[in-house]
């Protein structure tokens, strides 16, 4: 058998699967770490060094040529197959996450760089010099190119960065495991050895991609349009992190909380309304939900606030900051202020059982009703139980979801809030990555419409201008004429509204 | 094969984990509970129709005693203290009051034995309305009068939901799959209960209403009561599969009893006396964690010094003047004179506990039979995975179309604790069993446990891991049998009369299990007492 040819297919995928690795984390580290052309040329510096160190070494292997060939690749298929996963995982775990991405992509570089040199030296002997060197290397640089253009087009739309790693190992293994009866005369001893070791490796790499499950399902990685950064199913939900061109966008069972690009349009329209709304000089201020930490941070430009009180349900949520650094910026680090006290609890059950001095503003930023859990944090009761935990004056604002895309839903909170005895002010903006969306102002005493920011504090979108605008409403998302259910414990209407509502949209 | 300690270790890392993604979980493991109640031995020496001698010294004088701490026993003491009427001793054979209201107290929240809901009662029923406004459970009335309950203690939605092979739907009814036929039987069902709902007799009376003593006893309506829902539904030529599982169902959940056992005038009166007129929603339930435990709670508050526990009354004997009541009180005997009493007990035991009943009957006491039930309460961890997407949420009350037992009862739902521990409610009557009360009483807790688990474990396959205690109560006569001729044959009524100086109140005088039925014969009892 001439086995020169099939070498050279060996060659053409260990390029496809070498390339694939610096690309991937190429792609990882610019998703977590920010600043793609610093990481990317960091990384492809690195890699391409690694290769250098990797053929200087070569010199060293003396013995046993094909052996070692297998060896290397077997152990391309390791580090390589699970270098995605692993930096997934650190990335969530570990602080110093530069470190294993460096050396993941220093060790890969190093033994795709002791594979060439060794296999031209295997096949030496059976062509001229001149006529190796071409095919090995233009092999390898053909691999480069398909490499290059199948994983941004085909690889990881379709199978999410952890499951095209595990598929590459899987196939540098295979191509490893092939090896064995390719250079059959040329191994020396151990044949054997090293066909279980190629087994037990395919059958982790396998395992491993069924169960890339737990860190994110097939149909979330061709769900979302941009990558996914973090994911965790925390006790209570799922919370995705992904990054794209536009910056990071946080999803919370699949539904879109925030996008860095925009957010501040959101945060600042759903906080500062309220403390231009309040009187006095707010102390106190409560925070419902908002365990972004964003709402936060623009709570934190009020010098007078004293004492911040956040609930929101889940820990994994108010903890995000720490394990996505970039989201911590994104809040200015929101939660390490000394005013903000932190409480995980569902806030309905916290209303109704823990005892609080009243607050000044509260701010209410839950998920969208789109389950009976979330429901019940929009009705009568739960207003009614707010009561207790503030003053006649006391600014409180809800975010409504968009009165454009579920009008009934958004006129339905607010006829909710005024069944509970509040003044309800209903507003709007424009937040594109949402789209229209809308905000309940709501007092226990008759309040006008703020007409500006407090003096003195900084924004990027909300001015005196446009404020009063947010209040007016077009003819499209107008209360409208037929009457609407108030949301009740006993009824949640909301929650049948919403579904009714956003199942239009629905592909 | 020569194998380095370094190949070794290459070949079996990452073994544990490929093992444990292929281990089996479902070893079965019982978690830790017990029987609570009832004292089924205690009871059962009144059989044995022995004399007592009190010792003098253990005499007593009361003006009233009640026997019996159920509702109807709790009410009627409520209402004599309202009346401002102090001398009385209320005997209690269990060691706790409320009969099938009891209620136990747990973490998260608190969860019943029995009993666990009451259908906002129509303005009329003005005493029941006056105990709800006492409790604070109502709104302040509007100008229109109507009876409102405060959101907080109204079922919190979603109300119920249905497994139906291997998928949980919204409600009751199965909608889910339901032929053209199925859904105009379905119509139809309803028609023929809101002709009901319309009905009016020549007094103005309706068909069907709470309490039962204000029914119309017309003869169109009480013919009902000659056949069984079974026999009714089939003779109106309803065949649907569903529509027959919604009925049935619903005489199990009422009443303990099957479609072919319960009369029809009470599987009708299940689907009328709640709605106000036809076309109307049901009458929306009261409910909280503890169920009906909550009104248990209240009278005790209210009455609780009168309450003799453990106390059973072993032999009413009626004097020319007055009620000699004997009881047995940590194996001693203690005697109370009283002028009247109210026997509140459940009325099969009547000719065991009262002297001279069975030489003379005043009633036909063996048509009041009784059903077995065992009730679970079962301690989460952790609520149940959900399967599918698009199962419907965990509801109130959790139904599987395909078991014999009705499902359980969330205890947290009502207070809004939608995560985390909680405890399941999980009723079981044994109407398919034949000997179901000796049965009930020959299963151990573990047997019984492992009917629950493995009876959920068919819509919950992580209910074993997920369950930190499950106790159970075994009800060995839960609730009065409205059987088919039973609630119209004239043994209630003469049943309602005293008998000398005893006044009976007990639910099984209305002929169905209801706490409007108790309250009402505890109030009727209690007046007559007055009187």
């Amino acid at each position: 058998m001439k086995r020169a040819p099939l070498l050279f297919l060996n060659v053409f995928v260990i390029a496809i699967c070498g390339l694939i690795y610096e690309l991937l984390a190429g792609t990882l580290s610019s998703y977590v770490l920010g600043d793609s052309v610093t990481q990317f040329s960091i990384i492809i510096g690195t890699y391409l060094f690694a290769m250098g160190v990797g053929s200087y070494l070569s010199r060293f292997v003396d013995k046993n040529l094909a052996n070692r060939f297998v060896e290397v690749e077997l152990a391309v298929a390791v580090v390589g197959g699970f270098s995605a996963p692993v930096l997934f995982l650190t990335f969530a775990n570990l602080s110093y996450f530069a470190v294993v991405l460096y050396g993941i992509v220093f060790i890969i570089g190093m033994l795709v760089g002791l594979e060439i040199p060794l296999l031209m030296r295997i096949l030496k002997d059976e062509l001229d010099f001149k006529e190796l060197v071409s095919r090995v290397l233009a092999f390898d640089y053909i691999g480069a190119l398909v490499a290059s253009l199948l994983f941004p087009i085909f690889f990881v739309p379709r199978l999410g960065l952890n499951r095209t790693s595990l598929f590459f190992g899987m196939l540098n293994a295979a191509i490893a495991i092939w090896g064995t009866w390719l250079l059959e005369p040329l191994l020396k001893k151990h044949i054997t050895l090293l066909r279980v070791k190629g087994a037990v490796i395919m059958i982790l790499l396998a395992i491993a991609f069924i169960k890339a499950d737990r860190l994110t399902t097939l149909a979330e990685d061709s769900l979302y349009v941009d990558n996914i950064i973090y994911s965790k199913s925390s006790h209570y939900q799922r919370i995705i992190v992904t990054k794209g061109k536009t910056g990071y966008a946080l999803f919370l069972n699949g539904n879109l909380q925030f996008s860095s690009f925009d957010e501040y349009r959101y945060h600042e329209a759903l906080v500062h309304p309220a403390f231009s709304t309040f009187r006095g000089e707010p102390k106190r201020v409560l925070v419902l939900g908002g365990g972004d930490g964003l709402a936060l941070r623009e709570i934190e430009k009020y010098k007078s606030v004293e004492y911040i009180q956040l609930v929101d349900l889940d820990p994994d949520m108010t903890n995000i900051s720490n394990a996505v650094p970039a989201l911590g910026e994104l809040n200015h680090h929101s939660f390490q202020d000394s005013r903000v006290h932190v409480t995980n609890a569902d806030a309905f059950v916290w209303l109704d059982s823990v005892d609080a001095e009243p607050f000044d503003v509260v701010i209410i930023d839950f998920p969208d009703p789109n389950n009976f859990a979330l429901g019940k944090l929009y009705t009568t009761r739960f207003y009614n139980l707010l009561k207790k935990k503030i003053r006649p004056d006391s600014a409180v604002v809800v975010q409504t979801t968009s009165p454009l895309m579920a009008r009934m839903s958004f006129w339905c909170i607010a006829a909710t809030l005024e069944a509970a005895g509040y003044n309800v002010k209903p507003y709007y903006t424009t937040v594109p990555s949402f789209g229209v969306w809308g905000y309940a102002l709501a007092s226990l005493s008759p309040f006008d419409a703020p007409s500006n920011v407090r003096e003195g504090i900084e924004t990027k979108f909300i001015n005196a201008g446009m404020m009063p605008s947010m209040f007016e409403f077009p003819k499209d998302t107008e209360r409208p004429n037929e009457p609407i259910e108030v949301n009740r414990l006993d009824n949640q209407a909301l929650v049948r509204y919403y579904e009714g509502e956003w199942r239009r949209f629905e592909p | 094969m020569n194998l380095s300690r370094r190949e070794l270790l290459t070949l079996f890392l990452g073994a544990p984990f490929a093992f444990a993604a292929c281990r089996d979980t479902s070893a079965k493991r019982l978690p830790e509970g017990e029987i609570i109640g009832q004292s089924a031995a205690l009871g059962h020496t009144l059989r044995e129709g022995r004399t007592f001698e009190v010792p003098q010294a253990n005499w007593e004088a009361k003006k009233i005693v009640i026997v019996g701490a159920g509702i109807a026993g709790l009410s009627a003491a409520w209402r004599l203290k309202g009346k401002g009427f102090e001398d009385v001793a209320v005997i209690e054979l269990e060691k706790e009051p409320g009969g099938t209201s009891r209620s136990g107290e747990g973490k998260p929240v608190s969860y019943p034995w029995g009993a666990h809901y009451l259908p906002v009662p129509f303005a009329e029923n003005a005493d029941l309305v006056a105990l709800l406004d006492e409790m604070s459970l109502l709104e302040p009335r509007g100008p229109s009068g109507e009876i409102h309950a405060k959101e907080q203690f109204l079922c919190r939605e979603p109300e119920e939901r249905v497994f139906y092979k291997g998928r949980w739907y919204e409600g009751l009814y199965l909608n889910a799959g339901a032929s053209a036929v199925d859904k105009r039987q379905f119509d139809a069902f309803y028609a023929e209960v809101n002709k009901w709902i319309n009905f009016r007799d020549a007094k103005g009376r309706r068909a069907f209403i709470l309490p039962v003593a204000l029914c119309s006893d017309d003869a169109e309506v009480t013919a009902l009561d000659k056949l069984t829902f079974a026999d009714w539904l089939t003779q109106n030529g309803f065949d649907s599969e569903r529509l027959r599982w919604y009925c049935d169902y619903a005489c199990r959940d009422d009443y303990g009893l099957k479609l072919e056992e319960t009369s029809a005038w009470a599987g009708l009166f299940y689907f009328c006396s709640r709605v106000k007129k036809s076309g109307d929603e049901s009458q929306p339930f009261i409910t909280v964690p503890e169920g009906n435990g909550q009104f248990v709670n209240h009278f005790v508050g209210q009455v609780g010094d009168t309450i003799r526990k453990n106390w059973m009354a072993v032999s009413i004997e009626p004097k020319e003047k007055g009620v000699e009541v004997t009881c047995l009180v940590d194996g001693e005997l203690r005697g109370i004179r009283a002028e009247k009493v109210i026997f509140a007990g459940p009325m099969f035991t009547a000719p065991y506990a009262i002297r001279g009943f069975r030489e003379a009957p005043p009633f036909a006491a063996e048509e009041f039979q009784h059903n077995a039930w065992f009730v679970a309460n079962i301690h989460l961890a952790d609520r149940p995975k959900t399967r599918f997407a698009t199962d419907f949420p965990l509801a109130w009350d959790n139904v599987l179309y395909e078991s014999p037992s009705l499902g359980y009862v969330t205890a947290t739902h009502q207070k809004g604790i939608d995560y985390g521990p909680t405890i399941l409610t999980y009723y079981y009557p044994m109407c398919a069993e034949a000997n179901a009360r000796t049965t009930l009483f020959n299963y151990d807790r573990d047997q019984i446990a492992e009917v629950c688990l493995s009876d959920l474990e068919r819509a919950h396959r992580d209910i074993r891991e997920l369950t930190t205690r499950l106790d159970v109560m075994r009800w060995g006569h839960a609730m009065i049998s409205p059987r088919a001729n039973f609630i119209w044959s004239g043994v209630r009524q003469k049943a309602s009369q005293p008998y000398r100086n005893i006044y009976f109140a007990h639910t099984d005088l209305g002929g169905v299990a209801l706490f409007e039925e108790a309250f009402y014969h505890g109030l009727r009892a209690a007046d007559s007492v007055l009187a």
